[in-house]
């Protein structure tokens, strides 16, 4: 007997903290799959590190999504019992861990905006989102740091590395424009100041990795065709695999604790 | 996995302030900005700390083992170099 999917009424600030929480539950859960693979085991306890900052973060916005919504659910809920397309994290977080380039270039990607954006949102009108950014930004700075730390000495490390890490770099690069994404449901939340544009952190955003590339000797993609859809539940075929697993004990043992 | 090739470095962590910096353990880093982020990934992930200091392993020097009973053994008749070898006179209260 398999646990049916619940049902969420996404008024929009629910649907906005949705999204931000799938997008570090779906980035927390993928770090979590290096735990016991990573190349060194300094850098298992890393990667495990900012998972769990991740899903720490993810808890916090679900609560309070749980809390706006006030329909019966709860963290647990959400991350269990929601299907794929319920899902509104960005496509970039739900990409295959691939090598460790790849990973370390998609946490770059993300702490690059992440950083900037839970600094700014400090600003919120909205208490408990300025105050989950408070503590999210310390977390984050550290991301963007040691992701950096790491572009650099793979870029410019060996001729394997290197191409390893332009591969990572070109091929996660179309996920990047789905970072600045905002629709109608955003628009009343902006224009209330309960949540910052998303356009104001593009420059920041844009020279951070131009900056940390070039240090790096890796070539920046110009512009090209970005994918979307995350955010309204259209994600590549990599997240039902992710969530079968992530979801396999409570789709199962509807209500198990230990 | 082996991690031939990288650096060992030495971990000292201080958990308050007024404390002195204490070993805690070693770990492996390319290079100094690494090897200071792994130190706080892997040592003070239960607010053990408030300061690290690493120290590549290769700068450290050491006693040699063998000379333990020379270098140590010696002092360990010396008694009266401890405070708690001499009488203090009440009077004298705490000192």
């Amino acid at each position: 007997m398999a646990a049916a999917s619940i049902s969420v009424t996404e008024s929009s600030l629910v649907l906005y903290a949705l999204r931000r929480a799938d997008d570090a539950l779906i980035l927390g859960h993928r770090l979590s799959e290096w735990c016991g693979h990573a190349p060194m085991m300094e850098e298992d306890m890393a990667l495990a590190n900012m998972g769990l900052d991740l899903i720490g973060q993810a808890r916090e916005l679900y609560s309070y999504a749980a809390k706006v919504e006030d329909n019966g659910n709860d963290e647990d809920r959400y991350a269990y019992l929601r299907d794929v397309r319920q899902y509104r994290n960005l496509l970039l977080v739900e990409q295959p861990n691939g090598d460790f380039a790849r990973t370390i270039v998609r946490q770059f990607f993300y702490s690059a905006f992440a950083d900037a954006y839970w600094r700014a949102m400090m600003g919120s009108e909205d208490a408990t989102l300025a105050a989950i950014a408070a503590k999210s930004e310390k977390e984050s700075a550290y991301h963007i740091r040691h992701s950096s730390e790491w572009v650099i000495r793979l870029g410019d490390g060996t001729p394997e590395s290197h191409r390893r890490a332009q591969d990572a770099v070109d091929d996660l690069w179309a996920f990047t424009g789905e970072l600045f994404h905002t629709d109608d449901s955003d628009a009343g939340l902006i224009a209330d100041r309960l949540v910052i544009d998303p356009e104001s952190l593009r420059a920041g955003w844009t020279d951070t990795v131009t900056g940390i590339l070039r240090t790096a000797t890796l070539a920046c993609p110009g512009k090209s065709w970005m994918q979307k859809g995350g955010r309204s539940g259209n994600h590549s075929e990599h997240l039902g695999h992710l969530l079968s697993e992530l979801q396999s004990l409570q789709r199962s043992f509807p209500g198990a604790t230990w | 996995m082996s991690t031939p090739n990288i650096q060992l470095w030495e971990v000292f962590i201080r958990s308050r302030n007024g404390l002195a910096h204490k070993h805690v353990g070693s770990l492996h880093a390319a290079d100094a900005a690494l090897a200071m982020q792994a130190a706080r990934d892997i040592y003070t992930r239960r607010g053990e700390g408030l300061s690290i200091w690493i120290v590549p392993s290769d700068t450290i020097v050491a006693s040699d083992p063998a000379e333990k009973d020379m270098m140590f053994d010696p002092a360990l008749s010396k008694i009266y170099r401890h405070p708690t070898f001499y009488d203090v006179p009440d009077e004298v209260g705490h000192m």
